[in-house]
């Protein structure tokens, strides 16, 4: 049938419709649509939304995965709160981890697209892959534990010995003093990701004509080019490289254990992540570890929200 | 890498030649920061014993040698689970993960592009809003899921939740809003083709570069996936996981730990050598409305 003769129909039937009949007509008349997203949206509620709602339903209980839950209200969230100081120290940790690994790899990921745009097409592509190689090569972030090794064999200890800048060498990995910028350090380097991919299209497809247009209206250099025109232009991309970036900044778990263990030396590297596994995946208390899943998604959501409002305030 | 040189722009205008410069040696700084660490696994990966354990370090290879390529072939030999059943089962999973993302995604992408219907912006919305989260959280609660749904300790555990990701329908919806025609869709439909023909046949050729792009993210993922709590039994157990525990044994196997590490990372950085152009064409359209 004709989308024209279509629309006439409905605009004339609707009139005569309570809101419900023509919703329902609609919905008759759409089967294909609502077939072709079934396979995938019956998936994505049950392994992305239902998960979200049971970690919800399972922190009012006392549930172990062996008998039949039972409700105990606050109590999750008072020991999570007032009884657990491992914790309190993880949410710090975390809090302290995320705002430098997501602004930072944020404000990398923008800068070095903008640097990267002005090169010649072949080099651009070269260092793309430079500074995208270290996010998708899996464990690769382990060749940090053979710089920082903490004998006179690993390559930062052993040089700065011969060097005589130290006597002995230092456990970079095991003192409490390094552990925390070492981690940043490295989730830095594999932060590169989605974002930084993102931000290298967005800049290759603002409007060359743009740019002329505002050499004549008196731009002037290549920063006020970046603020008056590329970054307004590019706002759709840099709202999606956001939301990445402080996913990513709250995804790091693995990369911390792969460098410190686990737990990490008195807990100075211990995330809400770490937490969550410890009781999820090791205890198997599933109702405590469900209330740490609450406080993280509200965490990530929480900070996503915040950080959209004050974005969609650039360029207004 | 790249060197210092008076660019030929593609917009000439505007740039001081300090700038140009002072941006050259911003990305020399980062470029070698991102590059060495990279460059360090190989060349630990190609060193001979000797050099791994002299004093002081060297950062470079004297004498180049596969021997620790040979002794993670060994070593894969002798484990009780033969490595053949390790490389099918990430092959197994990976593809057929794969498969399925890009089939499930696209269809509902099209459906969500393309077509009108009753709680489209909804069910948009919800999968934008879970971008916003990370696995970690709802990876326990999936556990219990998955054994009230025995998949626990089978390949569907993981092939399954990897068919359906919010950014693969992210990015394949965004991509067919701007890439498919709206008007080309309508011509086959007054032609009298059926909504399914329109989409298999008109639009899923034109979203090439996306599908790429969605079985490069997909593919990585799989491939570098390891150690999993829904997985127990070792003959199901993925070649990440099981190349890691046989490289753990001891400081001995440094070498071969490098070697296992270099196996590992050029399966994916090659695919996306060999579909960059794709990729950075699909992320152009990534952008998200506010």
């Amino acid at each position: 049938m004709s989308e024209k003769t279509e629309t006439a129909k409905r605009a004339v039937n609707r009139k005569d419709m309570t809101k419900w009949q023509w919703t329902l007509r609609e919905m008759k008349n759409n089967k294909t649509a609502y077939f072709l997203m079934a396979p995938f949206y019956i998936i994505f509620f049950t392994f992305t939304v239902l998960p979200v709602i049971l970690s919800i339903f399972f922190s009012f209980t006392d549930f172990n995965m062996l008998e039949a839950p039972n409700l105990i209200w606050f109590d999750n969230y008072i020991r999570l709160f007032l009884d657990d100081d491992i914790f309190l120290l993880a949410v710090k940790n975390t809090l302290v981890f995320a705002s430098i690994t997501g602004p930072g790899s944020y404000l990398l990921s923008l800068v070095l697209a903008w640097f990267i745009n002005e090169l010649p097409p072949k080099i651009r592509a070269i260092m793309t892959l430079i500074f995208y190689a270290p996010s998708i090569s899996g464990n690769v972030y382990l060749v940090w534990t053979y710089i920082f090794s903490a004998d006179a064999h690993g390559l930062l200890n052993g040089t700065m010995m011969n060097l005589g800048l130290i006597s002995t060498p230092i456990a970079f990995l095991k003192d409490t003093d390094y552990i925390m910028p070492i981690v940043i350090l490295v989730a830095l380097w594999t932060s590169l990701g989605t974002s930084f991919l993102t931000f290298i299209a967005g800049f290759q497809v603002v409007d060359r004509s743009l740019y002329e247009a505002a050499a004549v209206d008196g731009v002037k250099n290549r920063w006020q080019e970046l603020w008056f025109i590329t970054l307004p232009y590019m706002r759709p991309q840099m709202l999606f490289g956001a939301v990445m970036a402080i996913t990513q900044s709250f995804g790091f778990g693995a990369v911390i254990t792969g460098l410190v263990g686990f737990p990490s030396p008195d807990y100075c590297a211990h995330t809400i992540m770490h937490h969550l596994e410890d009781y999820g995946n090791t205890r198997f208390e599933m109702g405590y570890a469900s209330t740490i899943a609450v406080v993280l998604f509200f965490l990530m959501v929480g900070s996503n929200v915040l950080v959209r409002k004050v974005l969609g305030k650039v360029g207004k | 890498m790249a060197k210092l040189h008076i660019r030929k722009s593609n917009h000439a205008m505007n740039r001081s030649l300090g700038g140009d410069i002072g941006i050259n040696i911003v990305l020399l700084i980062f470029g070698a920061f991102m590059f060495l660490p990279m460059l360090y696994t190989i060349l630990q990966s190609l060193k001979p014993l000797d050099e791994l354990w002299q004093y002081p370090p060297r950062f470079f290879v004297r004498n180049p040698t596969m021997n620790n390529f040979k002794t993670l072939f060994s070593l894969m030999s002798n484990s009780w689970v033969p490595f053949s059943r390790y490389i099918f089962n990430t092959a197994f999973v990976s593809i057929l993960g794969t498969f399925g993302n890009v089939m499930f995604s696209s269809a509902a992408a099209y459906a969500l592009a393309k077509m009108k219907f009753p709680g489209k912006n909804v069910l948009f919305k919800i999968v934008v809003y879970s971008l916003m989260f990370h696995t970690t959280v709802t990876a326990i609660t999936n556990f219990f899921t998955m054994s009230v749904l025995h998949l626990i300790d089978t390949y569907w555990a993981r092939i399954i939740p990897a068919c359906a990701t919010s950014m693969g329908l992210y990015l394949m919806k965004q991509f067919m809003e701007t890439s498919v025609p709206t008007t080309v869709l309508e011509s086959a439909r007054l032609d009298g083709a059926s909504e399914l023909r329109v989409f298999w046949q008109i639009a899923m050729p034109m979203v090439k570069p996306a599908w790429l792009t969605l079985i490069v993210f997909c593919f990585k993922d799989l491939w570098n996936a390891g150690h999993t709590i829904y997985i127990y039994t070792e003959q199901f157990k993925s070649f990440n996981y099981a190349i890691q525990q046989i490289v753990t044994g001891g400081i001995s196997r440094q070498g071969a730990g490098a070697a296992s590490t270099v196996i590992m990372m050029l399966v994916p950085i090659g695919v996306f050598v060999l579909t960059q152009s794709n990729i950075i064409e699909t992320m152009s359209t990534s952008g998200m409305k506010d």
